[in-house]
């Protein structure tokens, strides 16, 4: 490899930075969590967590962590996503395609607004226990 | 695309020795067989601090924090975790035996801690510069390079009031401004890893876990002071830190950030690596300097000082591992930032090793200040199996003890000496009950007088002197005037011996005559060693009355020495004893006494 200069190592940093800050667990002040259970994974959820990751990734996103979990009781809905922010109640959103997760990235955790018509809002209270 | 989950796996020593490396491999060919390299990320990273609990994998962005985890565990940690986002509950870190598992930031161990030196370790990949460059690492060397002057870095260390954490606490500034101000066309700059305490491994970790730390204040240092050359002397007997720090050498190197011209600047520096083969004056800087130049390692007469001619006679500015890993935080983040954290005369935090009697053992890092009873009690846990709390002794062979009543001062460079121990480089074993304090003593003792160089009559003569009392007291030879003779020879090797070897080696002993003088004067007049540590003066016998004949001491005594059939009075036989104790601990008739 060449040696660096000053703006390498600079550029180095930048691109090598967001990599590290989405690792970080520190940083987080918002989350994304992806229901993987069978249905949610046959309803297309790993093409949902790659377009959730490509898209905060691509804009830079490094304060959210995206985190898989099982079946979230919603299979009607599948793939699901709840959506945890620091000033908004957590949602649960229903048939994300990846689509509608850069929607969600866009108007919900930058806009701060909810994507409507794909509100499923929380699991019956029986299936969350005492959360 | 990007990972979407990343697996941490700790490569320190520790942890390597409990099959860290084959848990990463095995790791390594679970994800592939599952075809998810693209998503997952296995990282083996230095220590994460909580060595007790070791070997520790951290799966994140979930933070769950799997403790004592073996090889064969992968498989489920993988096709549970990581495919499903399950949970391995049985693997997780659960605290106070609660049923609750705690993720990574609730965890008390960590909670007190305020992470500087240790600021990448357990995070990064110590292999890998693209790692440390993206936390910020070699930015502190680019401002250096292209917005300070060597007065600037100067100044912004005396603002941040760094001082050395080899152990003496010399202001880290004014060691560089007096190699900085002396005409020279050779200047040098070496890095002490030579860590020789019992029970410390704070300088070993940071090489483990964040090489780059080190080479990067180096060449700063380099850069401040007009050296083009460093060394960093370090024991053979780190072989995993000497192979990070060789892997890091080089990537550093073939990228320009060491080397001729680095970051296309005028400015030069390389670092080479000196093995030392383990001796402990050799942590002492001249020693130091004399084992690097090929000489025999014993201390030169200072001064001159090494700031002014150090190695091969040329000035030389010499810091401890984690007085370097500092630097480039201070440069970074100001030493105005610095001087925030930590009391009024000890800025910045503190690495410890705690060891011995804690429940958690393992590398901590608190703000200077932090009370000892926040160490012992809230990040270590306290002490196992119910026992009292009887003292922690810090600074290793060079320091003291320090006391119950005492838990509460704040711990920093003034507070220790007034108890008449040292900070040291920071090894801190915590001592129960069942601790005797003499022996505690001996021990040390035994230490300084393997390792004293012989150079000076007063370390060499002395140490051995009051070894040999202590000795003769732990035998049941002590005399009243014993602790006399210990305070006049102790005294004259703190103010007569060439280096701090053995000025300080006196230290312990003296340290037990100022807080355990009972213990001590129970051991010369009573013959009586109350932990039962010193065999010499203790003798176990079978209560008649109480005995029952279970047998179960006589199938206990290693000897055997005892004697007795079923549900006849045991006896021991006193000639044959080797005092091992175990038949006082295996009765559960309180039929077998210590006297």
């Amino acid at each position: 490899m060449a040696k660096l200069s000053l703006d390498d190592l600079r550029k180095l940093r930048e691109a090598k930075r967001k990599q590290m800050d989405q690792r970080d667990p520190d940083n987080k002040t918002a989350e994304v969590i992806v229901s993987m259970g069978t249905s949610g994974i046959a309803a297309g959820a790993k093409q949902t967590l790659a377009a959730f990751v490509e898209q905060l990734q691509a804009k830079g996103l490094t304060n959210v962590s995206v985190r898989q979990v099982g079946g979230m009781g919603l299979e009607h809905a599948e793939p699901t996503v709840e959506v945890r922010t620091e000033d908004m109640p957590s949602v649960i959103y229903g048939k994300v395609d990846g689509e509608t997760a850069s929607r969600i990235v866009d108007e919900h955790i930058v806009g701060k607004k909810l994507v409507d018509e794909h509100v499923y809002d929380r699991p019956a209270a029986d299936l969350m226990g005492d959360q | 695309m990007a990972y979407t989950q990343y697996v941490l796996v700790c490569g320190g020593t520790g942890c390597e020795s409990s099959k860290a490396d084959a848990i990463y491999r095995n790791l390594i060919d679970d994800v592939a067989a599952r075809e998810m390299q693209a998503d997952v990320q296995i990282v083996k990273t230095g220590c994460f601090g909580f060595c007790e609990k070791g070997p520790i994998v951290k799966v994140l962005p979930d933070e769950a924090f799997y403790v004592e985890v073996k090889p064969e565990d992968t498989e489920e940690i993988v096709a549970e975790h990581l495919v499903k986002g399950r949970t391995v509950e049985r693997l997780l870190y659960k605290e106070n035996e609660s049923k609750e598992h705690a993720k990574i930031d609730d965890i008390s161990f960590y909670q007190k801690q305020v992470r500087v030196v240790l600021r990448n370790c357990g995070f990064i990949d110590p292999e890998n510069i693209d790692e440390y460059i993206a936390r910020d690492g070699y930015l502190a060397l680019e401002r250096a390079l292209t917005e300070l002057s060597p007065d600037q870095i100067i100044e912004e260390l005396k603002v941040s009031g760094l001082r050395g954490r080899g152990g003496a606490g010399f202001p880290t500034w004014r060691k560089w401004s007096f190699t900085k101000a002396v005409e020279s066309d050779q200047k040098y700059v070496v890095c002490n890893a030579d860590e020789g305490d019992p029970g410390a491994y704070m300088d070993r970790s940071i090489l483990e876990g964040d090489p780059h730390s080190v080479l990067e204040a180096m060449a700063i240092a380099g850069y401040t002071c007009g050296a083009d050359k460093g060394f960093i002397y370090i024991r053979a007997e780190y072989p995993l830190a000497i192979g990070r720090l060789e892997t890091a050498i080089a990537q550093a190197t073939e990228q320009g950030l060491l080397g001729k011209n680095i970051l296309g600047t005028d400015f030069s520096f390389e670092i080479e690596i000196r093995l030392g083969a383990g001796a402990f004056v050799c942590g002492e800087e001249t020693a130091l300097l004399e084992s690097i130049e090929g000489e025999r390692g014993m201390p030169r007469v200072r001064p001159p000082f090494p700031a002014v001619k150090g190695l091969w006679g040329q000035p030389t500015v010499i810091n401890n591992v984690e007085t370097w890993a500092n630097i480039p935080a201070i440069i970074t983040r100001g030493g105005e930032w610095f001087g925030k954290l930590g009391t009024e005369k000890s800025k910045g935090t503190k690495v410890f090793a705690l060891t011995g009697k804690i429940n958690n053992s393992g590398l901590v890092e608190v703000p200077m200040g932090t009370p000892l009873r926040d160490i012992i009690y809230n990040i270590g846990g306290g002490i196992p199996d119910g026992k009292a709390f009887k003292a922690v002794q810090t600074g290793g062979p060079s320091g003291g003890v320090i006391t119950a009543e005492f838990l509460d001062t704040p711990i920093d460079y003034e507070h220790l000496q007034e108890l008449g121990s040292i900070m040291g480089s920071g090894g801190m074993i915590v001592m129960d009950e069942d601790d005797c304090m003499v022996d505690v003593a001996k021990f040390y003792l035994e230490f300084t007088v393997e390792e004293s160089c012989g150079k000076c009559a007063p370390c060499r003569v002395g140490g051995r002197q009051i070894y040999d009392v202590i000795d003769g007291i732990t035998k049941g030879r002590g005399k009243p005037e014993d602790v006399q003779r210990i305070e006049a020879i102790g005294q004259a090797m703190q103010r007569a011996s060439l280096c701090g070897l053995g000025q300080t080696a006196p230290n312990p002993a003296l340290s037990i005559i100022r807080y355990f003088k009972d213990e001590l004067m129970e051991h010369i007049e009573e013959g009586k060693c109350r932990a039962g540590v010193c065999t010499a003066l203790v003798r176990y016998d079978i209560l008649e009355d109480k005995c029952i004949g279970c047998t179960l001491c006589a199938r206990r005594c290693p000897v055997p020495c005892i004697d007795g059939e079923r549900k006849q009075v045991h006896v021991i036989d006193q000639e044959r004893c080797i005092k091992c104790g175990e038949c006082f601990a295996a009765c559960k008739f309180g039929a077998v006494v210590r006297g």
